[in-house]
């Protein structure tokens, strides 16, 4: 087979271009790696450009939801160009090393959070056989990977040698490592349906998207996936009105701009995974499967769209849970996880594990299967809600309670402060 | 199985460019004029006082260890929840067993008031 530009268009559109390739250059030693490496370096430069798009998309969307307008005035009508303008800025910026930062966490940290960020993508796949690598630990080594940030964010707080930025990453510290608990504890139910941890596995594991399934698992993943990312409700570990802006206060010009970088393709790749282990990835009624040898088939770059359409969805409810809610404080944000998610998550394993092997099952289709789980996840979460209920009206209780004790005393010794309507209004 | 992490090793090796570029062009295009008082840390305004590198809050350490008691749970919940369609019986009652026993761990760490934060 040899080389033909149209033929190589072609595959490009196909998306097929890799085993055009293979094609084209035979069984030799230097292919696999050399495609290897382009497949990487697409990886890393989509992620890197799509960042540019990302932020205008989230200060865009946020003023809309805040009833502003937002970058409208660098190049054009909708301010496309805003972010180039500001990674021109962050380039011609003069780097600055405090004279009492530790020079080699300083400067290791920025590296390190891009690198996890960018190798998490190693294992998402965009559409049918196009993905870095189909390890069989695939999620696994997503988890692995994403705890590198921890250590990054640990080196950027304590090499900088400043009160907030050490502030920050003791707080980035306490939540990433806590949230990854549930997180890991959420993904392990998926695991468990699939048989698998897998990527491409899980996706075809997904007769019914296992949101449907297993929809308590999705809620919690995504809870975990907020706090990983650091974004708010979880933004507490930049918190820019309490600690100036944590662990990355003391950065300036493309260091700075590297921990944004990080920032935003972990929260991409975060609905990404979402979109691959909950909504099916780029399964759409089994179109994308349309790739035949010699036809003209579009089904991977159909895979594509759809994997793109699912992933931006998700995105756009990163963006919309950040345009709503406030700011949890760090007492809130632990209890949460550890007296609320952690349990809670530990049950849905425990209940997924039984429901899984009950006799009947294995005599049942794929459907029923999914609607058994669906059944017991609604099941679990109308218990957890009647606890939560309970357990508020508790509070609300003992609430009142002390309210009314101190209007009694009030009233008492400052007669006509506080009506006695007033209490009862209460 | 061999080959599957070779792009993951091409990928680790090929990476730090990323970052490195961006901040390297900084570097070429950024003036470069330090001066003592740009160098300072950046607090409040005032100058800073005292020692950063402190000892710390006890409550991230407790944390952290009931963490690492999870997530060695974890390493051991993977293999198990992937080979979960050719497991028996017993191997289930297993599962629930370890889960339930660290899921004591949990409740006692509460019951101490370990989780509080204080």
């Amino acid at each position: 087979m040899s080389f033909g530009i149209l033929e190589f268009l072609k595959s490009l559109i196909d998306l097929t271009v890799f085993d055009y390739m293979r094609g084209v250059w035979g069984d030799q030693r230097f292919v696999e790696p050399v495609l290897d490496l382009i497949g990487a370096l697409v990886v890393s430069t989509f992620c890197l450009l799509i960042v540019i798009f990302l932020i205008w998309l989230e200060r865009k969307v946020i003023a809309r939801m805040q009833d502003r307008i937002g970058p409208n005035r660098v190049g054009g009508k909708f301010g496309l160009l805003q972010t180039v303008a500001d990674v021109l800025k962050l380039l011609s910026k003069e780097m600055i090393t405090p004279a009492a930062a530790d020079w080699w966490p300083y400067n290791l940290a920025p590296l390190l959070i891009v690198i996890a960020s960018l190798l998490m993508w190693a294992v998402l796949p965009f559409a049918p056989g196009v993905l870095g690598v189909d390890l069989n630990i695939g999620l696994f080594y997503v988890l692995a990977v994403s705890s590198i940030s921890v250590v990054s964010l640990l080196l950027a707080g304590w090499g900088s040698n400043n009160k907030y930025a050490l502030l920050g990453a003791y707080r980035s510290i306490a939540q990433l490592v806590s949230y990854e608990v549930p997180m890991i504890l959420s993904l392990l139910v998926p695991i468990l349906l699939a048989s698998s941890m897998s990527t491409i596995d899980i996706i075809n594991a997904q007769t019914v998207p296992f949101i449907l399934v297993v929809p308590i698992s999705a809620l919690i993943f995504f809870i975990s996936a907020l706090a990983e990312t650091g974004r708010t409700p979880f933004d507490l570990l930049e918190a820019d009105s309490e600690i100036v802006a944590g662990f990355h206060i003391e950065y300036g010009g493309m260091k700075f701009g590297m921990f944004f970088l990080a920032e935003f393709i972990g929260t991409l790749f975060m609905s990404g995974l979402f979109a691959t282990v909950y909504l099916g990835g780029y399964r759409l009624f089994g179109l994308e499967e349309f790739v035949t040898g010699g036809g003209w088939a579009l089904g991977r770059l159909l895979g594509l769209v759809v994997f793109f359409i699912k992933m931006f969805a998700v995105y756009f409810v990163f963006i919309w849970v950040r345009g709503t809610l406030p700011r949890f404080r760090i007492d809130q944000m632990l209890n949460f996880n550890w007296k609320f998610l952690v349990p809670l998550t530990l049950a849905l394993v425990l209940m997924v594990a039984v429901v899984e092997k009950l006799p009947f099952m294995a005599s049942l289709g794929d459907v029923s299967r999914a609607g058994v789980h669906l059944f017991a996840n609604l099941l679990l979460g109308l218990v957890t809600l009647e606890i939560l209920r309970r357990f508020a009206r508790k509070q609300r209780m003992a609430q009142e309670e002390k309210l009314a004790a101190r209007a009694a005393v009030n009233s008492g010794s400052e007669p006509g402060n506080l009506a006695p309507e007033a209490v009862a209004a209460h | 199985m061999f080959s599957d992490w070779q792009f993951i090793a091409i990928f680790v090796v090929l990476s730090p460019i990323f970052p490195l570029l961006p901040v390297a062009v900084n570097r070429l295009l950024g003036p470069q004029r330090p001066n003592p008082i740009k160098q300072e840390t950046y607090e409040c305004g005032i100058e800073t006082v005292g020692d950063t590198w402190v000892q710390f809050k006890v409550q991230y350490y407790i944390y952290a260890l009931v963490f690492v008691v999870f997530d060695i749970e974890a390493v051991f919940l993977f293999p198990i929840a992937s080979a979960y369609n050719q497991l028996g019986l017993f191997a289930v009652l297993e599962v629930v067993l370890f889960v339930v026993l660290l899921a004591t761990g949990l409740a006692y760490a509460w019951s101490r008031g370990v989780l509080e934060w204080v």
